[in-house]
C-alpha cells in the first residue's frame, strides 16, 4: 500500500470515527490494525522486560563473593591492655580491642551524652551483646570497625582529652571522613552524622586467647 | 577543482556532506558579539576529544584488577613510553573539563542562555553534566589508591542510606559486600562506555543549538532583528558565519587554554593534592581509612552540602537528598527565572548581586568540602547549603523585583 492510500485510510477513520465504523475506503480494517499494533507493541515490551533481567541480575554479588563470607580466626594471645587489633571478614575490617579497667570504668559515665546507650537497636549487635560493655567478655570488644554513616573506617583515639577531640573525651573512635564519634563499646556519641551504634559481628570465643569472627554456633539465632 | 566538485557531487548524491558542512559551520550565523566566555563550548569538547583518546591509550595498559590495577599504573607512569605524560594528560584533562564546564554553565547564567526558547538545550547540558559526573566518579576508582578506594567507599554508601532498598541497593551496585575487585571491574567497563555516551549527549546538545541558535552577551534573538547580511539576504544582519569566523577565534582560544594546560601537565600535575590527591600514591587498604579524605575538588561543593545536613531520625538520607537536589535543581531553571530580560548586562543590581554571591558561595563549599570537620565549618557549610538553595528557590521573586534595564534592539559591539 502506497503512503496515499495509507492517509486516505487515516482521513476515513477521522471522518467516520463518530458513528464507530473504522472500515477506510479500500478496506482496511483500522480497527483491527490498531489492535494488533498495539498487541505486538505490548508482547515486545514483555520480552525486552525479560531480556533486561539478566542485565540486571548480572550486577549482583557473583557465587565466588558470596561465598568470601566465611568466619575468621583470631589470635589475640599477644593483644596489650589498651591496643587494637584488626582482623578482615566478609573485607571488612574487624576490631579487636583489649580494654583497660579505665576504659571500662568510663563507659558508663558517657551514656548521656550517646544516642543509644542501652543498643536498643536490636540490629547493631547480637543479643548476647546487648548489654552496656556491647562485649561477650567484658575486657575485648569485637566490632565492625565501619562507620554506620558512609562506610569510613573511623580511626582508633584511646588518648584522654586530646586537644582535637576535646577535654570530655575518653577514648573511642573517631570517624575522619566526617566527624562520628563512638565510644571504645562501639556506642555512637549523638549529635554526629552517624545515625547507628558500630555493628556487632557475630563471634565466638574458641579459648581464652582465640575468637572466631564471623560465626557464633547459632548462639545468635 | 571540477574534479573535487565531481566528487563532492557523488558524495552529496548519497550522504548530506556540504548539507551539513553549511548548516553548522559556513552557514550557520552566530551573534556577531561573542565575547571570551563562549571560548568554553569549543573548549569542552577539545578536552572530550582528549580524554577519549588518552583514555583509550591509558586502557592498552592499564589492568581493571584489585591485585593489579595499582601497580598497572604505575608501570605506565614508569615504564611505557610516554606512559606519564598521556596518564598526567588525562587527569589534568579531567579537572580541565570540569573547570571548562563550570565556566561555560557560568556563562549560561550570565547571559541567560537557559532562558526560552533554550530550555531544552540548557536541559541536555544538565544531564551532559551528570553524564560526565558520573564518568569521573567511575574513573578515580581505576588507579586503586587509597583515595580511590575510600573515596568510592562513602559515595556508593549514599546509596545504601536510601529508606528500605538502600542496602540491597548498595551490594548490586558494587556487586559485593565491600568495594571490591567486582567493583573495580564494573566501573572500568562504565568508565569506558560513558565517555561513547557523552560523545552523543554532546551532537543533541548541538543540534539543540543549532536548531534554536546561540544567544550572546546581551540576551537579544538576532533571529527577531532585522534580516540580511554580507553573505545573505536572509540571515539575521547580526550574525556572522560560524565559518570561518568563530571557528577561527576558537583556535585562539584553544592555543591559550593548551598553554595553560601544557604547563599544569608538565610543571604541576597533582596541584599541590588538588588534581591527584595524595593519599592515592598509596595502594588501596579496605582496612585503613586515610587520616582525612575528601573527593576531588569538582565534587566538593556538593560533598560539602551532604555534610552539611544533620542525620533525621537516624537516617543520612536527608543529606543525600539534598546533595542530588542542589544538582537536579538546575534542571528547573528555565522557569525559575522571571526577570524580562536574559543577560546579566541589563539585569538590575539586585540579581547580580545574588548571582556574585552564589559564586563566593559556590567557591566557599568548594573549599568546605575539602577541609575536615570543625564546628565553625559545620555551620558555614549550613549557612552556604541554605544560600545555594535560596539562589535558585527564591529566584521567581528577586528576578521579578529585580529594577531592569531597557534592552537594546540590536546586539552592542
Amino acid at each position: 500500500m502506497g503512503r496515499e492510500e495509507v492517509s486516505l485510510a487515516f482521513k476515513a477513520h477521522i471522518s467516520i470515527r463518530g458513528v464507530h465504523k473504522v472500515m477506510s475506503a479500500d478496506g482496511v480494517d483500522l480497527k483491527k490494525r490498531r489492535t494488533l499494533t498495539l498487541a505486538t507493541s505490548a508482547v515486545g515490551a514483555v520480552g525486552a522486560g525479560f531480556v533486561i533481567y539478566p542485565f540486571l541480575a548480572a550486577w549482583a554479588p557473583s557465587e565466588k563473593a558470596k561465598a568470601a563470607g566465611a568466619p575468621v580466626e583470631a589470635d589475640i594471645s599477644k593483644l596489650e591492655s589498651g591496643q587494637l587489633m584488626r582482623v578482615k571478614w566478609r573485607g571488612k575490617p574487624v576490631w579487636i580491642v583489649s580494654r583497660t579497667e579505665q576504659n571500662l570504668a568510663d563507659l558508663p559515665t558517657l551514656d548521656g551524652d550517646l544516642l543509644d546507650p542501652m543498643s536498643e537497636d536490636t540490629g547493631q549487635q547480637p543479643d548476647y551483646c546487648k548489654n552496656p560493655v556491647r562485649s561477650v567478655k567484658e575486657k575485648y570488644l569485637v566490632a565492625v570497625g565501619i562507620c554506620t554513616h558512609l562506610g569510613c573506617s573511623p580511626t582508633y583515639r584511646p588518648e584522654v582529652a586530646p586537644e582535637d577531640l576535646g577535654a570530655e573525651w575518653k577514648g573511642g573512635f573517631y570517624c575522619p571522613c566526617h566527624g562520628s564519634r563512638f565510644d571504645l563499646a562501639g556506642r555512637v556519641y549523638a549529635g554526629v552524622p552517624a545515625p547507628k551504634n558500630l555493628e556487632i559481628p557475630p563471634y565466638q570465643y574458641l579459648s581464652e586467647t582465640k575468637i572466631l569472627v564471623g560465626a557464633d554456633g547459632g548462639a545468635s539465632s | 577543482m571540477s574534479m573535487m566538485k565531481n566528487f563532492m557531487g557523488w558524495i552529496d548524491e548519497r550522504y548530506p556532506a556540504t548539507k551539513a558542512w553549511n548548516e553548522h559551520l559556513a552557514q550557520y550565523y552566530a551573534p556577531k558579539n561573542f565575547n571570551f566566555w563562549y571560548f568554553m563550548g569549543s573548549l569542552a569538547l577539545l578536552v572530550l576529544v582528549i580524554q577519549i583518546l588518552t583514555g583509550v591509550w591509558l586502557a592498552m595498559n592499564y589492568k581493571p584488577d584489585a591485585e593489579l590495577a595499582f601497580g598497572s599504573v604505575e608501570y605506565i607512569m614508569r615504564d611505557v613510553d610516554w606512559g606519564w605524560l598521556i596518564r598526567y594528560m588525562h587527569s589534568t584533562g579531567a579537572s580541565a573539563f570540569f573547570i571548562v564546564i563550570y565556566l561555560h554553565m557560568f556563562r549560561g547564567l550570565m547571559y541567560g542562555s537557559y532562558r526560552k526558547p533554550r530550555e531544552l538545550l540548557w536541559i541536555i547540558g544538565v544531564i551532559i553534566y551528570l553524564a560526565m559526573m558520573a564518568t569521573a566518579f567511575f574513573g578515580y576508582l581505576l588507579p586503586w589508591g587509597q583515595m580511590s578506594f575510600w573515596g568510592a567507599q562513602v559515595i556508593v554508601n549514599l546509596f545504601s542510606a536510601v529508606p528500605v532498598i538502600g542496602p540491597d541497593l548498595g551490594v548490586w551496585v558494587r556487586g559485593d559486600y565491600v568495594i571490591s575487585d567486582a567493583t573495580l571491574n564494573r566501573f572500568f567497563a562504565l568508565h569506558f562506555l560513558l565517555p561513547f555516551v557523552l560523545a552523543a549527549l554532546v551532537f543533541v546538545h548541538i543540534v539543540a543549538l543549532h536548531k534554536v541558535g546561540s544567544n550572546n552577551p546581551d540576551g537579544i534573538e538576532i533571529k527577531k532583528g532585522p534580516k540580511g547580511n554580507r553573505w545573505s539576504d536572509k540571515a539575521p544582519a547580526d550574525g556572522i558565519p560560524f565559518h570561518p569566523y568563530y571557528s577561527v577565534k576558537d583556535i585562539a582560544g584553544v592555543a591559550g587554554f593548551l598553554f595553560l594546560f601544557a604547563a599544569v601537565v608538565f610543571f604541576a600535575p597533582e596541584m599541590g593534592g588538588y588534581f591527584i590527591e595524595h593519599p592515592n600514591f598509596e595502594p588501596a587498604n579496605p582496612l585503613k581509612t586515610p587520616a582525612h579524605i575528601a573527593p576531588v575538588w569538582y565534587f566538593t561543593p556538593f560533598y560539602a552540602i551532604l555534610r552539611a545536613v544533620p542525620s533525621i531520625a537516624g537516617s543520612a538520607f536527608p543529606g543525600v537528598v539534598a546533595m542530588f537536589a542542589s544538582i537536579l535543581v538546575m534542571f528547573f531553571l528555565p522557569w525559575l527565572d522571571r526577570s524580562p530580560v536574559k543577560s546579566i548586562r541589563y539585569k538590575g543590581s539586585l540579581y547580580k548581586v545574588m548571582l556574585w554571591l552564589f559564586v563566593v558561595d559556590f567557591i566557599l563549599l568548594g573549599f568546605l568540602g575539602t577541609q575536615p570537620t570543625t564546628d565553625l565549618y559545620v555551620i558555614l557549610a549550613q549557612v552556604g547549603t541554605i544560600y545555594y538553595f535560596a539562589f535558585f528557590f527564591l529566584m521567581p521573586i528577586y528576578s521579578k523585583m529585580d529594577k531592569t534595564k531597557p534592552v537594546p534592539e540590536r546586539v552592542t559591539e
